[in-house]
């Protein structure tokens, strides 16, 4: 497939502002349980979501270069029952409105204790709002993975495998986020996101290196046999049909040579692994907030290079018909 | 429920693009626009295509066989590229099965065009919207035609009949009785999309002949030619029986 820039940003800053929510909530929950010994200040996570809504929203506006006539783009929630597109253009203002929500009463002081379990768990009025915004990040997540997953032919796409990467490296990018920003604030969280970085990003190389893996060795189900309907296992293609290129020879290959391919697949898989990793933990010994940007900046720029390989790794069966120019 | 579709026999196809021509023709002064070219005299010529026939070259020299091969869209029956339309846009007629966009719902994400696995789709990138193949939608119903050329244009252009236009849920149809008689067969089975639109392969008319349709059972010598009279002495058929 032709890696669309705007797809590019627009998965990968949806990605990490999902994740950066979902950062934010988990530390809160912690707090709310006591596994962590005090909860963040209010502004820590009115400032994070805000954070978090810039990147959705960011990836909104990405997306709409994407779109023909973004105009229209009103339109495209009316086939949810059908379509995942549908589905995420559904669930896309629901998580940011729940996470203006959050962050609102966060900002505006209006958190109160609803009740508390055992005498002892206060839950928070955030508590609830987040676990809702929470869930609709999972199935933004779902619908978003699910456009690709959902298309059978792709076969590089179609799996379970798809779906688990969008979460973990939207996660694992969310949380080194959260790692720089919390200790950029300095508010004492730095540690605690940073392990969760660590484990998120360690988690999803573990996923996205077993679809490179399984990718890798996956044979094509169409063949020139299938596509024109001739059994014989020579068939060539003598001409499509046209001199100049059209829509089938541009939309549906990436058109680089084999070595950039490889070369951009071999960038992302230190960009966004071990490079951040080991960023992440050289902050757990120091108080500066440098290395953790930097890990973030690092494995976002991996990111972009994994979602470009993600699409140039996919082989549509449509080029069987498009080999040979004359 | 009818499911027009288009039958192409690979067999008669002769590769002369007259189906191109005539389909970009036809759809290209339709009402819904022109069918854009960009460059289409320049260095790197595209343009928007419904139709296309392309070569292939089947075995190795000098065992060979070319094949040309009309490739449009097939007008599934159960067409993938219709469900993940987020808008609505792309839909399958139910009263006559053609798979059609909506040009002024279409919001140009491609989607669908990802999800065609045959590549039939094509963007037509000034008016920024998914086109395809109507079946000519606007001339088959068209009463002002004689009922003759209620036809596709790539139909009605065919020099050598190699497309047959039809329904082919009616098993009484000519395109039914083609598909069944002549082995029609559709594209890309794997994916049960089930396509209308079908495929007769390339077919050899022969005559088989047995070794004992060669040698005359009732003529062991092998002579051939007129046989001599029988002697005037011998009795006669006539004069043996009265019939």
């Amino acid at each position: 497939m032709h890696p669309a820039l705007s797809v590019i940003f627009f998965t990968t800053l949806m990605g990490a502002g999902q994740g950066l929510f979902l950062a934010l909530y988990t530390a809160q929950l912690y707090a709310a349980v006591r596994i962590l010994p005090w909860q963040a200040s209010p502004t820590f996570y009115a400032l994070g979501s805000l954070l978090a809504l810039l990147l959705v929203l960011g990836g909104m506006a990405a997306s709409f270069f994407h779109l023909g006539r973004p105009e229209r783009s009103w339109r495209s929630a009316a086939m949810w029952r059908t379509s995942w597109l549908s589905r995420e253009v559904v669930m896309l203002p629901v998580t940011a409105g729940l996470m203006v929500v959050y962050g609102g009463i966060h900002a505006l002081g209006l958190d109160t204790t609803l009740f508390t379990i055992g005498g002892f768990i206060a839950v928070d009025l955030t508590i609830l709002v987040g676990l809702v915004a929470a869930v609709a990040i999972l199935g933004l997540f779902l619908s978003t993975a699910m456009i690709y997953a959902s298309l059978r032919f792709l076969q590089e796409w179609h799996g379970p495998l798809t779906v688990l990467n969008f979460v973990l490296l939207g996660c694992a990018s969310g949380f080194t986020l959260a790692t720089a920003f919390a200790s950029t604030l300095a508010s004492g969280m730095a540690v605690f996101y940073t392990n969760w970085a660590v484990v998120l990003t360690a988690a999803a190389l573990v996923t996205r290196g077993a679809s490179l893996l399984v990718n890798g060795r996956r044979r094509p189900k169409s063949t020139l046999e299938s596509a024109i309907g001739v059994r014989h296992p020579q068939i060539r293609q003598i001409t499509q049909g046209a001199m100049g290129g059209s829509f089938n020879t541009r939309e549906f290959f990436h058109h680089q040579s084999a070595m950039r391919v490889a070369a951009t697949r071999w960038a992302f898989l230190v960009l966004v692994f071990p490079l951040p990793i080991a960023l992440l933990i050289t902050t757990e010994v120091s108080d500066n907030p440098g290395p953790a940007i930097a890990a973030f900046c690092l494995q976002f720029l991996g990111l972009l290079a994994e979602r470009w390989s993600f699409f140039a790794d996919a082989r549509h069966p449509q080029n069987l018909y498009y080999q040979a120019i004359a | 429920m009818s499911q027009l579709a288009l039958i192409i026999d690979l067999n008669v196809c002769v590769g002369c693009h007259a189906c191109v021509t005539s389909c970009k023709e036809w759809n290209t002064s339709g009402w819904a626009g022109p069918l854009v070219d960009e460059n289409p005299y320049d260095r790197d010529p595209t343009g928007t295509f419904f139709n296309r026939v392309q070569t292939y070259e089947v075995g190795e020299f000098p065992y060979t066989e070319t094949v040309h091969f009309p490739k449009s869209c097939l007008h599934c029956e159960d067409p993938p590229c219709v469900p993940v339309c987020p808008t609505g846009a792309s839909y399958k007629r139910p009263e006559d099965g053609i798979v059609l966009v909506d040009y002024d719902k279409c919001i140009g994400c491609l989607y669908c065009s990802w999800a065609c696995p045959y590549g039939c789709r094509e963007y037509d990138v000034q008016e920024r919207v998914m086109t395809k193949c109507t079946l000519c939608v606007d001339r088959i119903y068209d009463v002002n035609l004689r009922a003759s050329e209620r036809k596709p244009a790539c139909v009605l252009a065919c020099p050598t009949s190699a497309r047959l236009f039809g329904d082919v849920h009616d098993p009484t149809s000519e395109v039914s009785i083609m598909i069944r008689e002549q082995g029609g067969y559709p594209l890309m089975p794997e994916w049960s999309t089930r396509p209308a639109n079908h495929y007769l392969p390339r077919r050899r008319t022969q005559i088989r002949l047995h070794e004992d349709e060669l040698i005359r059972a009732d003529n062991p010598l092998k002579k051939e030619g007129v046989l001599p009279p029988p002697p005037p002495d011998q009795a006669t058929l006539d004069e043996i029986t009265t019939w």
